[in-house]
Order: C-alpha cells, then sequence, then structure tokens
C-alpha cells in the first residue's frame, strides 16, 4: 500500500441516545479509488461529515490526518482549503445561475473589487474539458440532466485543487450509460493522481472500480479490503455489511396464507415533471387480506415515491396504470379520495409531513377523519377527547394527557400518534413507511405488537423499510425495489438478508 | 399565599393569551389618566368602536389568512372600490339598500377568490398576487369615481350602519333617563352567558379530570371579564348605547370565532397553517381552503368598505388607503404568528383595538401625527417581538 494521504482513527460520534460512530477507522492511500460501504444507517454519510467538518473539531472523539498533517477542521471551508471535497447525493448546485457561475460559486475569480466573467468563462471551460462535458459554459444548470449536473459538481470540485475527491452516491439517480460515463472518469482521475472516496450502494460498480474497500457496520469498520488480492467479491462485500443475528425483537406471528387480495397494482409507471424523470416503472404487486408485505430496497429506490403514487398522487407524477382495491378499479386525484376508499399512509418523515407538531395528540389523531366526530360540520370537543383517549390507551402512547402538544413527546409516542390518526380512518390497506426510524427498541417492540393485532383483525399493511431485518422480521412476503422497479419477490421463508442484499444491489 | 403563587403561575402560563388584554388595559389607563378621564368619557370610547369596526373586520378576515400562511395586500383598496361601487349603486342606478348590501359582499367574495385563483392553481405568491390586487383596485377606485369625485350617500338607512345606534325599549323613558337600557339589558346578558358557559366548560373538563383552574382564580377570572364587559356596557349606555357598527363587529367575530374553533373547516384552515404538507396527506384540499379564505376574506372587504363609506357617508377617491397595513398590524399586535397555524380572531379584535387606542388617546393628548405613526410602530414591534419570546419560552 502506498504512503496513506488520509487517516482516520478512532472516530466516535455521538447522537442524542444514538452512537453514529464507535472507534471507527478509515484509511485511504494516495492514488487510489477507495469504495466506502455499508447498510442504510451504517454510518458511511456521518463519517464523511466528520471529514469534511459538517460537524466540527471537538464535537466527535478522534484524530484526523491528512496529508501527514492532524487536522482541526472547524466547518467545510478549512477541509476544502486542505484539497477535500465531497459531492453530496443532492446536488449543490443553484438551477437558475449557469454553469460558469456555479463552478466558481464561492471562490469567484477577482479583478480588483469586480468579478472578473471573462476569465471565469474561459477557466469554466477548461473545467468542464477535464471533465468531458460539452456543453457551454454559459447555459443554465437547469437546463441539464442528472449525468451532466453530476459533471458539472465535479468540475467545480476539480476548480478548487482538489486532492481527495469524495462522491456520495453519485450513481443513484444516473442511467447506465451516465453512469458508466462516470467511472470512466474516476479512473482518468486516478491516472492524473486524483484520490477518490465513493460511496456507493451497487456492488457491481464497486466491484469494477475500487482498489480497496472499507465495510462499515452499526457505526464500526468490519473490514477493509484489497482488489489487488482479490479480496472483494460480492458474496464477501454483502457478508460483512450485514453479518448480523435477528435480535428477539420481532413478536412472534403465525404466517398465514390468504386468497383475498385487497390491493393489486399493475403495470404501474410514473413520471414526476418536477425530477424530470422517470421514477417508477412498470411496478405490478398485490396484498392479501391479513398480510404484512415488506417493501425492501435502498433509500431513494423509489418506494415512498411509490407509496405516493398510489395515495392520492400529491406530487402530481403522471401516471400510467392500474389499481384495484377489493377487487374495483379505483382511480384517485388527491389523497382524500384514497383514504375515502381504504387507504391510509404513515409518513416516512413525521415531522416533515405526518403530524402539525405545533398542535396536541387529539387534534392530531382526529384530523384525518373529522367528520367521524362532527354533526353539520360542528366539532364535537367531548367526542374528540373520548377517541384520543382511547387510542392513547390502546396504543400506550406515553403523554400527560391528549392535549399535550406533539412536539413534546417522544420520537416514538409521535409515531404512536401518527399510526392512532391513520387507524382512525379505519382503513383496509395501512401503508407504514419506515415505521421504527429514530425510536428505541422498546417503542420499535410496541410498534410491531401494534401491526400484529391489526392484521390479525384483517387489515393489511404494507411496511416500506430499509431495515433488513426489520423486513425479516416482520413480513409474510417481501417485494424488493431497486431504481424504481419490482426487482424481486420472495416468500418469508426463501428472504434471507444476503439474498434481498443481493437483488437490491444489482 | 397560595392564591397568588397560583394566579403568577397562571399568568405565566397564559402570558400569550392574557397578554393582549393586559396591554390594552394598561394603554387604556394610561390614556385616561394623561387625558383626565377624557379618554374613557363615554361620547370618545363609542366614537373609538365606531372606528375600529372597518378595521377590526379586515383584521378577522386577514387572521384566517396569515394563519394558512399567506397575506392579502389587496384588502384596503378593495374595501375602498367596494365602499364607491355601494355609493354608486344608490346613487345613479338607485338600487335599494337591502339589495345593494349583499351584491357588494358577493363582489366582495368574488374578488377575494379572484387574488386566491393565481395564489391556488399556480402556486404564485400572495404577496404579489394581492399586490396586483392592491394597483388594479387603487385603479378601479379612481376610475369609478373619475368623473363625479366624493359621491355623497343620501340613504339613511345605509349610514345608520356606521353612525347609528340600537333602538332603546319604547315606553320607559322615564326609569334611568341617562342610560341606555337596551344596552344595559344586552351587556348582562352577554355576561350571564359567560358565567354559566365558563362553569360548564369548567365541569365539562373536571368531568374528564382535565387540569382546571383552582376556584380562587376562575372566580377572579369570572369577576375580572364581567367587570370589563359590565364597565364597557355601562360607558356605551351612557352615551348613545350599542352602534350598529359594535353589532355588527361583534356578529362577525363572534361567527368567525364559533367558525374557527367549532368547526371542521376551522381545524382545517389551522391544519394548513401548522403544516401544509402533512394536511394534504390528510385528505385536505389545500386548493379549496384557499379560495374559501380568500373569499371570506373579500367578503369582509366589502363589509369594512359598507361601514366606512356609511360612516363617511360618502364614497371618496382615497377610501381604503393603508387599511391593509392596520389590518396586518392589528392581526400581528393580536398574536397571530407569522410561521402560520397558530392565531385567535379574538385576538386581532384586541389587536385593532389597540391599534385604535393608541391613534385614539394620541390624539386627545394633542400628539403630532409623525410621533403617532413612530409609536405605533414601537408598539407593533413590541407586540411581535413579546409573541416570538413568549413562544420560544413555551417550548
Amino acid at each position: 500500500m502506498n504512503t496513506p494521504i488520509l487517516e482516520m482513527k478512532n472516530i466516535t460520534k455521538e447522537f442524542p441516545g444514538v452512537k453514529a460512530l464507535n472507534n471507527v477507522s478509515f484509511q485511504v492511500a494516495e492514488g487510489e479509488i477507495h469504495c466506502l460501504v455499508g447498510e442504510n444507517g451504517a454510518g458511511k454519510s456521518t463519517l464523511m461529515k466528520v471529514l469534511s467538518g459538517v460537524y466540527p473539531h471537538g464535537e466527535y472523539s478522534g484524530d484526523v490526518v491528512f496529508g501527514g498533517e492532524a487536522q482541526k477542521f472547524a466547518g467545510i471551508r478549512d477541509s476544502e482549503q486542505a484539497g477535500i471535497v465531497i459531492i453530496y447525493q443532492e446536488l449543490a448546485l443553484v438551477p437558475e445561475m449557469t454553469i460558469y457561475e456555479n463552478i466558481f460559486l464561492g471562490n469567484e475569480i477577482k479583478k480588483g473589487f469586480r468579478v472578473d466573467w471573462n476569465e471565469t468563462i474561459r477557466r469554466a471551460g477548461e473545467a468542464l474539458k477535464k471533465v468531458r462535458l460539452n456543453t457551454n459554459p454559459e447555459t443554465k444548470v437547469r437546463e441539464l440532466g442528472v449525468g451532466k449536473q453530476q459533471l458539472v459538481e465535479i468540475a467545480k470540485a476539480l476548480s478548487k485543487d482538489v486532492k481527495l475527491l469524495i462522491l456520495d452516491e453519485p450513481t443513484a439517480a444516473l442511467n447506465e450509460d451516465d453512469s458508466e460515463n462516470l467511472l470512466n472518469l474516476l479512473r482518468e482521475f486516478k491516472k492524473h493522481g486524483v484520490t477518490c472516496v465513493l460511496i456507493s450502494h451497487k456492488l457491481k460498480e464497486v466491484i469494477e472500480i475500487a482498489d480497496s474497500v472499507t465495510v462499515l457496520r452499526d457505526g464500526k469498520t468490519i473490514c477493509t479490503l484489497d482488489a489487488k488480492k482479490g479480496e472483494v467479491a460480492e458474496n464477501v462485500l454483502i457478508k460483512h455489511m450485514v453479518g448480523r443475528e435477528i435480535d428477539r425483537i420481532y413478536p412472534g406471528r403465525e404466517h398465514r396464507q390468504s386468497d383475498e387480495v385487497t390491493l393489486e397494482v399493475r403495470n404501474w409507471s410514473a413520471y414526476s415533471p418536477e425530477l424530470g424523470r422517470t421514477i417508477l416503472r412498470d411496478v405490478n404487486f398485490n396484498v392479501k387480506k391479513g398480510e404484512i408485505v415488506g417493501f425492501a430496497g435502498l433509500m431513494g429506490s423509489g418506494r415512498t415515491e411509490l407509496a405516493l403514487s398510489i395515495f392520492g398522487n400529491p406530487d402530481g407524477y403522471r401516471i400510467q396504470g392500474e389499481m384495484f382495491i377489493n377487487g374495483e378499479r379505483k382511480q384517485f386525484h388527491h389523497p382524500q379520495d384514497a383514504i375515502a376508499s381504504g387507504l391510509a399512509y404513515v409518513t416516512e418523515d413525521r415531522k416533515g409531513d405526518g403530524l402539525i407538531l405545533i398542535q396536541d395528540v387529539k387534534q392530531n389523531i382526529t384530523l384525518a377523519n373529522l367528520k367521524e366526530i362532527a354533526r353539520r360540520s360542528v366539532v364535537n370537543n367531548n367526542a374528540e377527547v373520548k377517541v384520543a383517549n382511547e387510542y392513547k390507551t390502546s396504543l400506550n402512547i406515553k403523554t400527560p394527557s391528549v392535549e399535550q402538544r406533539v412536539l413534546n413527546l417522544s420520537g416514538g409516542n409521535q409515531q404512536k400518534v401518527s399510526v392512532a390518526k391513520w387507524l382512525f380512518v379505519k382503513p383496509d390497506v395501512l401503508i407504514l413507511d419506515e415505521p421504527t426510524r429514530g425510536i428505541d427498541v422498546g417503542a420499535k417492540f410496541e410498534i410491531y405488537t401494534i401491526m400484529t393485532r391489526l392484521v390479525e383483525q384483517g387489515m393489511s399493511i404494507i411496511m416500506i423499510s430499509s431495515e433488513l431485518l426489520e423486513v425479516l422480521g416482520m413480513s409474510d412476503r417481501v417485494y424488493i425495489v431497486s431504481s424504481g422497479r419490482i426487482a424481486g419477490e420472495l416468500p418469508i421463508g426463501e428472504a434471507t438478508q444476503e439474498r434481498i442484499m443481493q437483488i437490491a444491489t444489482n | 399565599m397560595s392564591f397568588i403563587r397560583d394566579l403568577q403561575k397562571v399568568l405565566r402560563q397564559n402570558i400569550r393569551d392574557y397578554g393582549m388584554f393586559i396591554a390594552l388595559f394598561i394603554i387604556m389607563t394610561i390614556f385616561t389618566i394623561t387625558t383626565e378621564g377624557i379618554f374613557i368619557s363615554p361620547r370618545n370610547i363609542s366614537n373609538l368602536l365606531n372606528q375600529a369596526g372597518y378595521v377590526a373586520v379586515l383584521a378577522v378576515g386577514m387572521t384566517l389568512v396569515i394563519v394558512i400562511r399567506h397575506i392579502d395586500l389587496s384588502v384596503g383598496f378593495l374595501a375602498g372600490f367596494l365602499g364607491a361601487i355601494a355609493a354608486i349603486a344608490m346613487v345613479y342606478w338607485h338600487l335599494p339598500v337591502f339589495v345593494v348590501i349583499p351584491l357588494v359582499l358577493a363582489l366582495g367574495a368574488l374578488g377575494g377568490c379572484i387574488t386566491a385563483f393565481p395564489v391556488a392553481q399556480l402556486g404564485i405568491p400572495s404577496f404579489v398576487a394581492s399586490l396586483a390586487g392592491w394597483l388594479i383596485y387603487r385603479g378601479a377606485i379612481l376610475l369609478v369615481t373619475l368623473k363625479t369625485g366624493t359621491i355623497i350617500i343620501p340613504d339613511d338607512t345605509f349610514n345608520a350602519i356606521g353612525n347609528g345606534y340600537i333602538p332603546d325599549i319604547p315606553g320607559v323613558e322615564e326609569f334611568l333617563p341617562d342610560l341606555h337600557k337596551l344596552t344595559l339589558i344586552l351587556g348582562l346578558v352577554a355576561i350571564l352567558f359567560y358565567i354559566i358557559g365558563e362553569i360548564n366548560g369548567r365541569r365539562n373538563k373536571q368531568a374528564y379530570n382535565f387540569e382546571v383552574l383552582t376556584k380562587d382564580i376562575f372566580i377572579l377570572k369570572l369577576v375580572f371579564v364581567s367587570a370589563l364587559v359590565g364597565l364597557i356596557t355601562w360607558v356605551l349606555a351612557g352615551y348613545n348605547g350599542l352602534s350598529w357598527t359594535v353589532v355588527i363587529v361583534l356578529l362577525v367575530v363572534g361567527v368567525y370565532h364559533f367558525i374557527t374553533t367549532q368547526t371542521v373547516l376551522g381545524r382545517h384552515i389551522y391544519a394548513v397553517g401548522g403544516n401544509p404538507e402533512a394536511a394534504q396527506l390528510s385528505g385536505i384540499n389545500v386548493k379549496r381552503l384557499i379560495y374559501v379564505v380568500f373569499g371570506s376574506m373579500g367578503m369582509l372587504s366589502a363589509l369594512s368598505g359598507i361601514l366606512f363609506a356609511s360612516r363617511l357617508q360618502s364614497a371618496t377617491t382615497t377610501a381604503g388607503t393603508l387599511f391593509e397595513l392596520d389590518a396586518i398590524a392589528a392581526a400581528y399586535v393580536g398574536g397571530v404568528s407569522a410561521a402560520g397555524g397558530v392565531g385567535r380572531v379574538t385576538g386581532s379584535l384586541i389587536g385593532a383595538l389597540v391599534m385604535l387606542s393608541l391613534t385614539s388617546g394620541m390624539n386627545l393628548m394633542g400628539i403630532d401625527i409623525s410621533l403617532q405613526y413612530v409609536v405605533r410602530g414601537a408598539v407593533l414591534a413590541a407586540a411581535v417581538i413579546f409573541d416570538v419570546s413568549t413562544r420560544t419560552a413555551g417550548k
């Protein structure tokens, strides 16, 4: 191994209640392409945020040595000055600005007090040549496709005299040609002596391009593999990434088989005008009565978009395909319609688009079905309190009273309020999107118990989850989603972490 | 001692709810002292309430607009324009007043929906959409009054809305000759209803084992509010009694208070303000709600225009100037949050009274208009700072 350009030693970073990184060590040799892999939540992004100074020195423990010197970055500016540039999955370009303005944003070329636009355009042109992007630098970024935008980001990084280039899932949103193009570009950079760290979920491309691979799991370094010694292989990577036993945190349940199909979706495709690309392609699936169907897949694979497109399509996708509920063909124009037909959707981001944090527990619980407690449009406050208290008891929501504001509750109890809200619409199909994200083990178990009780009563549940163990522990059947398609379907008996990961990363 | 401690606790916990009442009380007390009692004289209070009317109804509508995270700048000149339309309809088209008023109210609702259209359908910021309305209605007033200038309104019924008082009970002129008996009776009825309502509410809460005010504090609250209502009633009864303007404002506030606190529509409005995405996903039709809220704002603008034209007994070319800013200021002083989802129509009524009391009191003191603007600006800033700081403390 060459001399290391970067050494991160014994990095530990804690968030309230969680150790995101636990004594992680990470070493990158000069001039190599080093891949960083791991499941969602393994700590990859946190580690990169420590490196780039998003979490400044002092908020973590451990040492960062870059270019032979111990570094104490206080912010992104410091790390960029040292020559470390990160390109995030969500691109950080200003769409309304031109390519050249974006490339030198925050790093303007000055002539006296003025910006030297001519020099800027000339140098932007040079930077674009380096990334093989044959586009006029005066084009607005808005008019470029995602692949080209990514290249502009890289050009921006190159204009800063970069020594270590970090790419966070750069190919997640790219098609195959653009991905291949990008990987070739990285190989070229390697020849010119730029070191790259690539975070990726796509194991194929990792195997194709990596000189070495570091695997993280649960905030710990599991191993570093060397490609030259032939250590990098798909089965090895998957084993290291998942390598856990199922804990006994799932309520035991019998997997029952019903033939009654509650929800069926056929040839379902969706195009997002906002993103300018097709997000779902030819999706087919069904959910039976009293069944928990797990939707596994990596972040950004299109599971949430699938749920939203079914649930009345609030984001205005252009949809093709058919949907049947209890055998009846349905078309929804608004979540209102979906609710009326017996669907309920507990969102992934309970604070962002699930709950109204400034309102109290009872108001949140009744919001989606106010007509149930209203007579001639006048809300019966006493009935509301009664309903809320019933759910408080049955779901064991820990709050001094149902008049407590939701923002004062813990994550687990907020999630229970979300679930209560959607149970109150008395749905046939309950869609749970990441039902246990960010809540503690005890609350997780309670959510699982509630789910078990609901399916026993005949409800159907769609559970979208990035936690493989949860998918395996709770589902009767698993669909694996990848790049907006159903990449596979497994009965629970055949589903293992390895199989799912293999299908999801293909 | 525990009584004092309870009182402190209640005041601290509910400082946001009671803060405006206390501020209004302090402002009124200061002006009463500085004007040697002229401020609190029946004549002045009666005038003050009549002047507050057209701002108060706008502030009520504006409360809902701000709660759903929007703004409507067009309301001032829309009010002025519709006031002029009302005058033209009566003077030149010879329509009876009972046709004119519903017609103008309907036009107002239509105007609000037109402002809402680009906001709801195209996602254009309401600031811009309503600024366009501001310019258009400004032009429209000038246009319709181009030939005539100020239009004098001769209709007595119409003019009574802004200047008249409710009649007294006939046949009892000898009994308490200096007081307006019907006003006194209405005041007493209001106090009675208030006390019964509060006691019932407390019983209901106790039945559910909710926390209620301690008995001492509860009685103090009843006495305080009853005394306040009683005092205002007494003062008004000593002049000409309740004016039609006050009756209309109380009706509007009552209806909107009911809608916002007791109905499904009200819940939906606050939900959209609190978290529009969550509301949308809960099956609330956000677009429709924008039309409803702006439509109601337009209708109240029309009402404001009617009140103003009636008070001046004429439609002028400058009617409605700066009404929108007075209404927005009143709503913010009354505790509406710019972040959305928080605000009460009763608070905005108090906010309007605070702002009008300042003007009235400073006028009586002979303070120059330039300084008056500075003071009102400072009070607005102080109210919002108070609001924001108590809110963060409340978390």
